[in-house]
C-alpha cells in the first residue's frame, strides 16, 4: 500500500497559508496537519473531497491546472464536460452560446459526459448481477471510492466495476469520429472536471490501466474563459452536439441522479460526512435491504464541486429545469457506433481495499499502540485545541505513538512540563516554531485572523 | 496486558446504546481485525447495551482487547433475570409497551449475543442486577 505515491490534484499555496486550522478540523479522514506554520496533506489518508478547499478563509488550496495547451497538436479536439457546468451560468445565456464559446476557443467537437446515459447504467445494472450480497455502491465519485478504500476496505466489494460518465462520452465520441473517418492517434480528449477528485481519478485511475483523457481542464478556469468569449447572439447552430443527450442523463451527476434508475430498493446520500455516518451503519449491517446506492462526496451532488462558481442550489434548479425540455433516456438510439462496442471499454477491474486507519499490520504491536494511545489520553486535555497541529486530542496521542509526534507539542503539557522544569521555556518556544512557524511570536496588527476576521 | 475501554448506560436511554459497539468498533478496526468478526461483536454489544436500556437501570460495558480475542462484560443495576433459560428462548419478551413501539422487545436480543460470540454466560440476582460474559475469537 504504501510506496506508491497517490496522485493528487490539491496543493497548498505555502505563501497563502497562514495555519489557521479550519481545514484540519473539517477534513472527514483526519488528513491534514500544520508543521512549520502551514497545512500539510499525508497523501495516504487525503481523499480528495475539497472540504480543506471550501473551509480555507484565504484561498491557499488551489487545484492543479489546465492541460489545456496541448489541444492544438489534433485535429479533432474534444471537450467533454459534466452537464453541471451548464448549470452554473446564468439562464441569460443559452446553451447555444456557451456551445458557441467553445468552438470559440478552439474545440471541434464537444460533448456532455451524459450521453448516451443509458448505455452506461446498463452496464451498471447489469453487474449488480455479479454481487453475492448487496448492496451495489456507486463508483461514480473518486472521493467517496477512495474514502471507501481507506476507511471501509471490506465494503471495496460492492462498488461497481464500472467506470465513469467521463469515460462513457469519451469512448463514445471516439468510435463517432472513427465512423467519420478520424485516426485515433488526431484525437485529443479533454475533459473539464467539477472537482479535485474527479482530477486526481484521471490522473491515476483506480481500477483501469490508464486514462482514456488525454488532458483535464479545471472547470473554473473554463467557465471563466468562456464568460469572456460568448458570442452576443447566436450564429451557428450547434444543436447536433446535443442530440444524444437525455433528461435523465442531465440530473445524472444530482442527488439521486443514479439511483432513481433503480426502480427498486436505492437510497442516495450526499455531503461525505453524511456518507461516512451512513458507511458506519452499512458496515455493522445496521441498515434495510438495498439494490444500489449512490454516494456523492459534495452536497448536491457535483452541482456542489469545488471547481464549480455560483450557487449549487440554483445550478441543480436550472438543470431540473433543463431536463425537461430533454427527451427521456429510453427514447434516444445512437445511429453507427454500436452499444456493445462501447459497454464493453465501460467495464474495469475490482477496487482493492487499501486501509491506511491499521495503527500497525502486526496486531501484538497494534494493540501495544492503542494502549499507548489510551495512555497518553489521559494525559492529554482533551479539549481538541489543534494547538499542537493536529485535529484533536486522539489525532495528537496517533501521531505520537506513530513517531509523528511528542508529548510536548501539546500546549498543555509543556506549560505543565515547565512548572516541573522539565522543559526549559526556550526549548517550548522552539518547539512551538516547528509546529507553527518562526514568525508565530512577532508582533504583527495586520495579521490574517487578528481583528474581528470571524470568518 | 489486556486494553481495557469502559462505557456507561443509563436506562430508557435508547438513543444512546450504540455508543459502546460503535467505539469497540473503531478500537477493533484499528487493530486490523477481521470485519466479519467485528460486524459479530457489534451486533453482540450493540444487544447488550439496548438491554441495559430496556430493562435495568443502569449500567456499564466493559471490554478487554487481549491479543487473541476480546471479552466484554457488561454490568447492570436492574430487576434481574428471574428464569435465564427462558429469556434465552428466542421471541421470549416482557418488555413493556412503550419499549415495544421503539422497535425493540422481539425477544431476539439474547439468543442473536449467544449466536454472534463464543461463550456467553449470565449471572443474574433478582432485584439486584445483571451481569452479562462474552468473548469473541478475532480469527
Ligand atoms: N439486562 C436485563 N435485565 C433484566 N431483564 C433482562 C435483561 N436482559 C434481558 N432481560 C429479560 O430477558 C428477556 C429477553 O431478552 P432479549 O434481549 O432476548 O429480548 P428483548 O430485549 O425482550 O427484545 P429484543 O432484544 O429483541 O429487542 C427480556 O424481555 C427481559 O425480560
Ligand atoms: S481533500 Fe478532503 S481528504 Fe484531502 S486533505 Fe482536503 S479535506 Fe482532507
Ligand atoms: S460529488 Fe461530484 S463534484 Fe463532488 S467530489 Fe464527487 S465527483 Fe467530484
Ligand atoms: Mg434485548
Amino acid at each position: 500500500m504504501k510506496g506508491k505515491t497517490k496522485y493528487h490534484a490539491l496543493k497548498v499555496d505555502t505563501e497563502k497559508c497562514f495555519g489557521c486550522t479550519h481545514c484540519m478540523k473539517i477534513c472527514p479522514t483526519e488528513a491534514i496537519r500544520i508543521v512549520d506554520g502551514v497545512a500539510t496533506i499525508d497523501q495516504y489518508r487525503c481523499v480528495d473531497c475539497g472540504n480543506c478547499l471550501r473551509a480555507c478563509p484565504v484561498d491557499a488550496f488551489y487545484v492543479e491546472q489546465n492541460q489545456l495547451s496541448h489541444i492544438e497538436d489534433f485535429k479533432y479536439r474534444v471537450v467533454l464536460f459534466p452537464s453541471v457546468f451548464i448549470g452554473q451560468f446564468s439562464e441569460i445565456y443559452s446553451e447555444g452560446r456557451i456551445y458557441e464559446a467553445l468552438l470559440r476557443l478552439g474545440f471541434t467537437h464537444i460533448f456532455e459526459v451524459e450521453q448516451p446515459a443509458l448505455w452506461l447504467m446498463e452496464s451498471i445494472k447489469e453487474s449488480s448481477q455479479e454481487l453475492a450480497e448487496g448492496p451495489l455502491i456507486s463508483s461514480f465519485c473518486p472521493a467517496i471510492v477512495r474514502l471507501i478504500q481507506s476507511k471501509y476496505p471490506s465494503l471495496t466489494r460492492n462498488i461497481a466495476p464500472r467506470k465513469a460518465p467521463h469515460d462513457l462520452a469519451a469512448h463514445f465520441a471516439i468510435e463517432q469520429l472513427k465512423m467519420q473517418g478520424a485516426n485515433e492517434s488526431e484525437i485529443g480528449i479533454f475533459y473539464v472536471s467539477p472537482c479535485s477528485a474527479k482530477m486526481a481519478a484521471v490522473n491515476q485511475p483506480v481500477a483501469e490501466k490508464e486514462s482514456i483523457v488525454t488532458g483535464v481542464i479545471n472547470m473554473k478556469d473554463l467557465y471563466n474563459r468562456i464568460m469572456r468569449l460568448l458570442p452576443a447572439n447566436e450564429t451557428t447552430d450547434t444543436s447536433g452536439f446535443r442530440q444524444y443527450l437525455s433528461r435523465e442523463g442531465i440530473l445524472w451527476s444530482l442527488p439521486r441522479g443514479e439511483a432513481s434508475w433503480f426502480k427498486k430498493r436505492s437510497m442516495a446520500i450526499d455531503g461525505i460526512h453524511n456518507v461516512v455516518k451512513f458507511l458506519e451503519r452499512l458496515e455493522n449491517d445496521e441498515v434495510p435491504k438495498l439494490d444500489f446506492l449512490e454516494l456523492k462526496s459534495c452536497n448536491q451532488g457535483c452541482a456542489g464541486g469545488i471547481l464549480l462558481t455560483g450557487n449549487r442550489f440554483l445550478t441543480v434548479e436550472r438543470l431540473q429545469k433543463r431536463a425537461l425540455r430533454y427527451p427521456k433516456a429510453s427514447q434516444i438510439n445512437p445511429e453507427g457506433v454500436r452499444k456493445e462496442t462501447v459497454q464493453k471499454k465501460l467495464i474495469s477491474d475490482n477496487v482493492e481495499p487499501r486501509p491506511v486507519f491499521v495503527l500497525d499490520q502486526d496486531r501484538t504491536r497494534a494493540l501495544e499502540k492503542m494502549k499507548k494511545i489510551n495512555n497518553i489520553l489521559c494525559h492529554l486535555p482533551g479539549i481538541d485545541c489543534a494547538g499542537c497541529g493536529a485535529p484533536n486530542c486522539h489525532a495528537l496521542a496517533e501521531d505520537i505513538v506513530q513517531g509523528k509526534a511528542r508529548m510536548t507539542d501539546c500546549i498543555f503539557l509543556q506549560n505543565k512540563f515547565i512548572k516541573e522544569l522539565k522543559v526549559k521555556p526556550d526549548k517550548a518556544c522552539a518547539n512551538l516554531e516547528r509546529i507553527w512557524g518562526k514568525k508565530r511570536f512577532e508582533a504583527d496588527c495586520n495579521k490574517k485572523g487578528g481583528r474581528n476576521e470571524g470568518f | 496486558m489486556a486494553l481495557e475501554l469502559v462505557f456507561q448506560i443509563e436506562g430508557g436511554d435508547f438513543s444512546n446504546a450504540g455508543k459502546a459497539s460503535s467505539q469497540i468498533k473503531k478500537v477493533l478496526k484499528q487493530l486490523n481485525i477481521d470485519t466479519r468478526i467485528i460486524k459479530r461483536v457489534v451486533v453482540a454489544v450493540y444487544e447488550a447495551e439496548v438491554n441495559v436500556a430496556a430493562h435495568a437501570h443502569r449500567g456499564q460495558v466493559k471490554a478487554l482487547f487481549g491479543e487473541t480475542e476480546v471479552e466484554v462484560v457488561v454490568t447492570d443495576q436492574g430487576p434481574g433475570i428471574e428464569n435465564i433459560e427462558q429469556a434465552m428462548q428466542p421471541g421470549y419478551s416482557t418488555a413493556s409497551k412503550e419499549v415495544r413501539e421503539m422497535g425493540f422487545g422481539a425477544g431476539m436480543g439474547l439468543s442473536n449475543i449467544a449466536k454472534n460470540t463464543d461463550n456467553l454466560h449470565i449471572e443474574s440476582e433478582v432485584g439486584k442486577g445483571t451481569i452479562l460474559t462474552f468473548r469473541c475469537n478475532y480469527s
